[in-house]
C-alpha cells in the first residue's frame, strides 16, 4: 500500500498494524525457543557435549571396517522381521477394515454411538508408536515375534482405517443409488458399490504402510519383540560397534528393497 | 436361443484382469503365508500366564493413576515439550536453506546434489538409530533427543519444501525478475509469499510427529517421556503406565485439532 512520505508515495508490503502483529508473532516464538532451550540445557553436561568430535572420530574408527562375517547369523533375524512386518500389516488391515466403514459416515450403523468408538481406536492407534506398542506387548505376553506381530498390527489400524474410510466418504454417490435401486441389500450395495471403488485406494494403502512397517520392524527388537533389532540391542550392549554397523547397513538396505517394492506396486495400481 | 437363455452375468475381477497373474499372485501370497506363520514360534503357556497381565493393564488404563508418579511423569513431559518445540524451531531454519538449495528452479545444479543428499541421508535413518548414535556421542538426556529430531526435521522438512517450491506458479517469478530484481529479492517476493501458507501447515505438522517421536527415542536414552514410561512399565506400575499413555494419546489429540485451526486461519 502507498503511504506518504513527505510528498513521494512509498510502496510497503504490510500496514503498520500488521507489521506490529507479524513482529510480535515472531517475538513471541523466540521468547518460546528460548526458554524450552533453558528448561531443557537445564541439566545437560555441557563437558559431554563439548569432546563430541573426538567420541565420534572414536567410535568412527571402532565401527569400520563393519564385520562382514557377522551376516550369516543375520539371515534368520531378517526373515523374521520380513514376516513381523507381513503378518503385522495384515493383521492390522483385517481389524482396520471394519473399524474404518464404522468411522466413514456414509457406512457408519449409527452416527452417535458407533462413529466416535471407532474415531477414538483410530486415534489412539496411531498417536502410541510402534515401539511403545511392542514395550507394553513384550511386558505382558512375552518376549519373542507374536509381541511384535501385534505391535504392528495394533499401530496399522489407526493409519489404514484412518485413509481408508476418506477414501470411503469420497466415494462417488451415484453408484450406491444405483445398486440400491435394483433392490439390493446393505450389504450387497458395500460389496457392488462401495468395495470397488476403494479397492485401488485400499490396496496403495496396504502396501505403504507395509513399507512404513518394515522400516519399524526392523527396531523393534531393542525392546525384545524379535527380528533384527535383537541382534542389534545384542551388539549394542557388548559394545561391538563393527557388528552395529552392518546390522545399520542391512536395515538401510532393507528399507530401501522396500521403498522401491512399495513405489513399484502402487505405480502399477493406480 | 436355449444357450443363450441360461448365460447368467458374472462379476469380472476388479484388480488383476489376467487370470494367470492373479493365479500366481495368489499362490505366491499363500506359500508365503504357509512358511512365515510356520516359522513363528509362540510360547503359548507365556501367552496364557501374560493374559492376566494384559488384564491388570488394562484396568490401569482404564484407571489411570496419575498422582503417585507426577514427579516423574512432569518431569519427562518438560523434558519432551521442550525437546519437541526447540527442535521443530532449530529444524525448520535449517531446512529452509536446504530445501531452497534442493529446488532445482532456484539452485544451481552443485549446490541442488548437496542439498538432495543431505535430505536422502536425514530421510533414509530412523530416528531411533540416529538416537543411539547421537546418545553415544553426546552422552545421555534431551539434549542428544533435541539433536536427534532436528535431524530428522530437516530431512522431512526440506524434502516437502523443495517439492513446493519447484511446484509455484512461474509466472509470479518471472514477473518479479522482470522488475530487475535481485535473487534474494525474487526469493523473498515472488517464492517466499507462495509457500509460506504451506510452510507453516507442514512446520505445524511436524510439530506432532516430533512430538509422537520424542515419547519413543527415550527408549534408548535420549530424554523424554519415553524414558519413564518404558521405567514404568518395566516396574509394572500398569496404572502409571496407562496415565502416561492418556496424557500422549490427548497431546497427540489437542496438537491435531489445534493445527487444523492454525492451517485454516493462516490459509
Amino acid at each position: 500500500m502507498p503511504v506518504e512520505q513527505g510528498t513521494v508515495p512509498v510502496w510497503r508490503k504490510r500496514t503498520t498494524a500488521a507489521q506490529w502483529t507479524l513482529w510480535g508473532g515472531w517475538f513471541a516464538l523466540a521468547i518460546l525457543f528460548v526458554y524450552s532451550w533453558q528448561v531443557m540445557t537445564k541439566d545437560t553436561i555441557w563437558a559431554f557435549v563439548m569432546d563430541a568430535p573426538e567420541q565420534a572420530a572414536d567410535l568412527g574408527s571402532r565401527m569400520f571396517p563393519p564385520r562382514w562375517s557377522y551376516m550369516e547369523r543375520l539371515w534368520w533375524p531378517l526373515w523374521d522381521t520380513l514376516n513381523i512386518a507381513t503378518l503385522g500389516t495384515m493383521l492390522g488391515i483385517l481389524i482396520a477394515v471394519p473399524v474404518a466403514f464404522a468411522a466413514a459416515r456414509n457406512t457408519t450403523p449409527s452416527l452417535y454411538f458407533v462413529r466416535p468408538a471407532a474415531l477414538f481406536i483410530i486415534v489412539a492407534s496411531r498417536s502410541i508408536n510402534s515401539l511403545i506398542w511392542a514395550l507394553l506387548l513384550v511386558a505382558i505376553i512375552g518376549p519373542g515375534i507374536l509381541a511384535g506381530i501385534v505391535a504392528i498390527g495394533l499401530r496399522s489400524i489407526g493409519f489404514v482405517a484412518k485413509l481408508l474410510y476418506e477414501a470411503i466418504e469420497e466415494i462417488d454417490e451415484g453408484q450406491v443409488e444405483a445398486v440400491a435401486a435394483t433392490g439390493a441389500s446393505r450389504a450387497q450395495v458395500i460389496d457392488y458399490a462401495i468395495v470397488p471403488q476403494v479397492l485401488p485406494a485400499f490396496f496403495g494403502i496396504s502396501v505403504f504402510r507395509w513399507d512404513i512397517n518394515i522400516r519399524e520392524s526392523t527396531i523393534l527388537g531393542l525392546v525384545g519383540a524379535g527380528g533384527i533389532g535383537l541382534q542389534l540391542q545384542a551388539s549394542l550392549n557388548t559394545l561391538a560397534w563393527p557388528q552395529v554397523t552392518l546390522i545399520f547397513v542391512v536395515i538401510l538396505g532393507t528399507v530401501v528393497v522396500s521403498e522401491w517394492v512399495s513405489a513399484k506396486v502402487r505405480e502399477a495400481i493406480t | 436361443m436355449a444357450a443363450e437363455a441360461v448365460r447368467t452375468w458374472r462379476r469380472p475381477p476388479i484388480l488383476i484382469k489376467d487370470w494367470r497373474w492373479r493365479w500366481g499372485i495368489y499362490a505366491f501370497a499363500v506359500i508365503y503365508l504357509v512358511l512365515a506363520v510356520s516359522s513363528v514360534e509362540v510360547n503359548w503357556a507365556r501367552v496364557y500366564e501374560g493374559l492376566e497381565r494384559g488384564w491388570r493393564f488394562l484396568q490401569g488404563f482404564l484407571v489411570p493413576d496419575f498422582t503417585s508418579r507426577w514427579r516423574d511423569i512432569g518431569s519427562g513431559l518438560v523434558e519432551s515439550l521442550t525437546m519437541t518445540v526447540t527442535s521443530t524451531i532449530v529444524g525448520v531454519l535449517l531446512a529452509i536453506p536446504v530445501g531452497i538449495g534442493a529446488a532445482r528452479n532456484l539452485a544451481p545444479l552443485p549446490v541442488y546434489l548437496v542439498c538432495r543428499s543431505i535430505v536422502a541421508t536425514s530421510r533414509s535413518l530412523q530416528e531411533i538409530i540416529v538416537a543411539i548414535l547421537f546418545v553415544a556421542m553426546f552422552g545421555f538426556g534431551p539434549f542428544a533427543g533435541f539433536l536427534t529430531l532436528t535431524f530428522a526435521t530437516i530431512g522431512f522438512m526440506a524434502k516437502l519444501l523443495a517439492e513446493d517450491i519447484e511446484d509455484i506458479d512461474e509466472a509470479q517469478a518471472e514477473a518479479v525478475r522482470a522488475t530487475g530484481a535481485s535473487w534474494w529479492q525474487v526469493v523473498n517476493y515472488a517464492v517466499q509469499p507462495q509457500v509460506m501458507p504451506r510452510l507453516i501447515g507442514l512446520a505445524l505438522y511436524r510439530l506432532d510427529i516430533n512430538f509422537r517421536e520424542s515419547s519413543v527415542i527415550g527408549i534408548v536414552g535420549a530424554g523424554g517421556i519415553g524414558a519413564t514410561l518404558n521405567t514404568s512399565i518395566d516396574r509394572y506400575e500398569y496404572d502409571s503406565a496407562g496415565a502416561i499413555l492418556l496424557i500422549i494419546i490427548a497431546i497427540v489429540m489437542l496438537a491435531e485439532y489445534s493445527s487444523g485451526f492454525v492451517r485454516k486461519w493462516v490459509q
